[in-house]
């Protein structure tokens, strides 16, 4: 029988990367205690600081939100209702955990209801601005981003927290790898400082495997939304995080390793300083005032002229 | 026998083999699932009861 290293009680998980098994006392004691060390050691955020968290209703972000409140910190939700159906509704079941959620813990919660406020949902968007064929992924991640953008600056808040997992990132500079993504190899970071007209972005829980943010919900008794999105079928991330995973399997800390290796190479220059000459591009774009580089309207907002022009023409 | 069930798949192995060498055995990562008897995580090196059900939640998501 494995033992708790702490207590030598009964060990429910294994975490082989670390050579560290816990008991489900122990294991919920120790997520909010590294997520603290994080924290400080990568300087995100302090106790002064106004934290609006991104919460989809699943796993990671409804745990993040969990433990930074159990921390002490001050830090309101944030729920975008994109508008997908699927099987299951996945939206509205997924916005009903999210208020369920922060309803029992007295959290308080911002909902940007996308099809209500723009006119159209998110699938819809990308149908009408003929964007990602037939996934609307893209446009989901613009239309996120530049929600998150807008409630942090109305609303006064100076950090906004994702629940991105260590899993989450290896993927993603696994993807920037292979295709050698210069840029987005040197903004890939567990922060990225803020700028004017955007908050910091910080990512608390990249340290975790994905399994052990599993763990931590079904122990803690968070209820998440189990079903994938219906537009994550077959996506690459998820090849990438089960190759990444078969890795793992012959040498456990090789996840961890791989993104904390990029994150000591790139501290010590081994990628050249790009981000000042993108950043000196930045303009704030003429209707809804946020940072682009585009030439006149950003992104979104070129996006909704697009679908409103093809809805009309329609 | 021991039934694992993952999302909606089932599939059987002999009872007395830990839940490690089961996983293996149906060809499914333990880096990617989390066990669950009676709704408790279950560890790696547990050894699977005859005629029990063990319900694996996949741990990885897309986005």
């Amino acid at each position: 029988m494995m033992r708790c290293r702490k207590c030598g009680g009964r060990a429910v998980i294994n975490m082989r990367q670390h050579k560290l098994a816990l008991c489900k006392e122990h294991f919920l004691e120790w997520i909010p205690e590294q997520t603290e060390r994080f924290i400080q050691k990568y300087r995100m955020f302090t106790r002064e600081d106004k934290i609006l968290v991104a919460v989809s209703g699943g796993k990671d972000s409804l745990s993040l939100w969990d433990i930074l409140s159990r921390l002490g910190y001050q830090a309101d939700g944030l729920y975008i209702a994109l508008g997908i159906e699927g099987e299951n509704g996945y939206s509205a079941e997924s916005r009903r955990l999210v208020e369920s959620f922060a309803k029992a813990r007295n959290l308080s919660l911002h909902i940007v209801d996308i099809p209500a406020e723009y006119g159209y949902s998110v699938p819809d968007l990308a149908a009408l601005a003929r964007r990602g064929r037939d996934k609307p992924c893209s446009v989901c991640g613009l239309v996120k981003r530049h929600e998150m953008n807008r409630i942090a600056r109305d609303f006064g808040y100076t950090v906004l927290a994702t629940g991105h997992n260590l899993d989450d990132e290896a993927a993603v500079l696994f993807s920037n790898t292979l295709h050698w993504a210069g840029e987005y190899l040197m903004r890939q970071s567990p922060v990225l400082e803020e700028s004017p007209g955007l908050a910091r972005k910080v990512k608390p829980l990249f340290r975790f495997y994905e399994r052990e943010m599993a763990a931590y919900a079904l122990m803690r008794g968070i209820e998440y939304i189990y079903e994938e999105c219906p537009y994550a079928e077959g996506a690459t991330t998820i090849y990438y995080k089960e190759l990444l995973n078969a890795l793992e399997h012959e040498k456990p800390g090789a996840k961890l390793s791989f993104y904390l290796s990029f994150l000591k190479a790139k501290q010590e220059g081994l990628f050249a300083q790009k981000t000042e000459d993108i950043v000196a591009t930045l303009h704030p774009c003429p209707r809804c005032g946020q940072p682009t580089s585009a030439p006149d309207l950003c992104s979104f907002c070129r996006l909704m002229d697009k679908a409103k022009q093809a809805a009309e023409s329609a | 026998m021991v039934t694992l069930i993952l999302r909606k798949k089932t599939y059987e192995v002999r009872a007395g083999m830990t839940l490690r060498s089961a996983l293996e055995k149906i060809g499914v990562l333990p880096e990617s699932v989390l066990a669950l008897r009676e709704g408790e995580i279950i560890p790696d090196d547990e050894i699977l009861r005859e005629g029990e059900t063990i319900r694996l939640i996949a741990v990885i998501s897309g986005g």
